[in-house]
């Protein structure tokens, strides 16, 4: 039962929360319901057994609970779109009906421009996410407070400021797209790179990633964006190895899901058939690159100066040092790292400390390790790091 | 949803400076047709004129004595130029307006600001 409720936990919380959002126009309130809602559930379900449709049974839940909540407090009432709303609860839900999926209306609502970047970002792994205050403030590089701060101030603005629960219609649909995309690759990307506890945001991003591509199939970066996801995912169960980090070199490909892989490079050629030619594309482009073997390194190593040139990115140019490194030797990678400003990156650190490792300079490779150890949150890096360091730290022989 | 957008000319060219009279005549003919379709834009109700910034006198009270200054509270640059009041759906449909006052494509900026009821 434990299991089935955090499944459901798990699996419905998005979801849940986006249509009690939608709903009341309020998220504080949807969120106070829907984790009212979970409780009840801990509850009642041991006891009486599970429903046979959580999800919906769920959002019922939740939602008579705010509700009755607002029934409480008419002041609140007054200022919420609820007001409207009471002759809802004298047609309960039918169990077995299933309740809209609302996450890509949520998703917008998360990205408006009119709320800070930083805000639509955060908002959006909190609600859809599922992302503590706690988790999103580290992926952020700031402080509990700060972020606790920054999620308080774009819901309020939310609901003060009108910001509409909707896909945006047609002639702002562009505008809004890039904001999603972003956000979307972003919740993919702290699914990927903490594998225990949130691995199901992955295939969250690449859900919402799917429905975006059906809602703009003539847009060639949501495609390149669903391509990069599927094909990077494809290789989820080669990235660890007993809890540890496996490198694409050492991966067992027969891990490697090939009919994600061939999905993804179909959402590729589908974007390159749009002449799509923007940042996410290219990522793809390099993703499918990755998974040929021998790899093309050179072809690859261009790529990535394709898409420093497109982002203007630090990030990219230390990819692009990596691919350099493989392809014409660890110096060639070196120099390309030495002057990137991202002092406070861990991979920097640790790609130093792996190219000059394998120059032999033990040393300084010892003090990159140390670096990027001290800079690095995930448990399974920290490991890998770890290891690396010992095998310097033992080849620098005891005099030092 | 009740907004107020605030217009803030910036470095938009006034009627009577030198920078407005260099403009060519189709261009003032534009902007004062676009603040015409602006304001006849059902929801929205027109603000009344404001004379320019320079005009304005700011007032403060300090251990009880009223201290005036010169000039708006901030920068003359800064200063609110104009205003209007818009009944919306959301705050979408305030920005597309907000987006079509002319001052917003001149150096300006609206801000757009929701009302609430005390």
């Amino acid at each position: 039962m434990v299991a089935i409720l955090e499944q459901a936990f798990r699996e419905q919380r998005g979801r849940v929360l986006a249509a009690l959002i939608g709903f009341l126009g309020d998220f504080d309130l949807a969120e106070e319901a829907t984790q009212e809602a979970f409780a009840i559930a801990a509850e009642r379900w041991p006891r009486d057994g599970a429903p046979s449709n959580p999800g919906t049974w769920l959002v019922t839940t939740a939602r008579n609970r705010a509700i009755d909540r607002i029934r409480r407090d008419r002041t609140l009432a007054a200022k919420t779109r609820l007001l409207e709303v009471p002759e809802a609860v004298e047609d309960p839900m039918d169990e077995e009906t299933t309740f809209p999926d609302e996450r890509l209306e949520l998703v917008f609502t998360c990205c408006h421009p009119a709320l800070d970047i930083d805000a639509q970002v955060a908002l959006t792994l909190r609600t859809l996410g599922g992302l503590t205050t706690p988790e999103i403030a580290r992926a952020f590089l700031v402080g509990e407070p700060t972020m606790a701060q920054r999620l308080v101030r774009a819901k309020r603005k939310i609901k003060a400021a009108g910001i509409p629960f909707r896909v945006p219609p047609d002639h702002l649909l562009p505008d809004r797209l890039a904001a999603v995309l972003a956000v979307v690759y972003l919740i993919f990307n702290a699914g990927y790179s903490v594998p225990p506890t949130r691995n199901e945001l992955a295939g969250e991003a690449v859900r919402l990633g799917r429905a975006l591509a059906e809602l703009m199939p003539d847009e060639p970066e949501v495609h390149g964006l669903l391509a990069m996801m599927l094909l990077h995912d494809a290789r989820r169960a080669a990235r660890l190895r007993d809890g540890d980090l496996v490198l694409l070199a050492d991966q067992d490909r027969s891990l490697w899901d090939t009919a994600q892989i061939a999905t993804g490079r179909k959402v590729l050629d589908l974007a390159f058939a749009l002449r799509g030619r923007g940042p996410y594309v290219v990522q793809a482009a390099i993703a499918s690159l990755h998974l040929d073997e021998p790899r093309d390194l050179p072809q690859i190593a261009a790529l990535y100066g394709e898409l420093a040139r497109l982002t203007d990115s630090p990030v990219v140019e230390l990819s692009r040092g990596v691919a350099v490194a493989e392809a014409e030797g660890p110096q060639a990678g070196l120099d390309i790292l030495d002057g990137l400003a991202l002092d406070d990156y861990h991979y920097l650190h640790s790609t130093r400390g792996e190219l000059l490792r394998r120059l032999g300079r033990n040393a300084e490779a010892a003090d990159a390790y140390r670096r990027a150890l001290a800079l690095v949150h995930d448990d399974a890096e920290r490991r890998l790091l770890a290891r690396r360091l010992d095998e310097v730290d033992a080849a620098t022989g005891p005099g030092r | 949803m009740k907004y107020m957008l605030l217009i803030h000319q910036g470095t938009t060219p006034l009627p009577g400076s030198d920078e407005w009279e260099a403009l060519p005549d189709d261009e003032k003919g534009a902007v004062y047709a676009a603040y015409k379709a602006v304001n006849e834009t059902p929801g929205l109700t027109p603000g009344e004129q404001m004379q320019p910034p320079e005009t304005a006198t700011t007032v403060r009270v300090q251990d009880g004595k009223t201290l005036t200054t010169d000039g708006p509270f901030v920068e003359i640059k800064e200063a609110l130029g104009g205003y209007c009041f818009l009944e919306a759906d959301d705050l979408d449909a305030a920005i597309e307006l907000a987006a079509r006052i002319p001052a917003a494509s001149m150096g300006g900026a609206i801000e757009v600001r929701p009302l609430g009821s005390w």
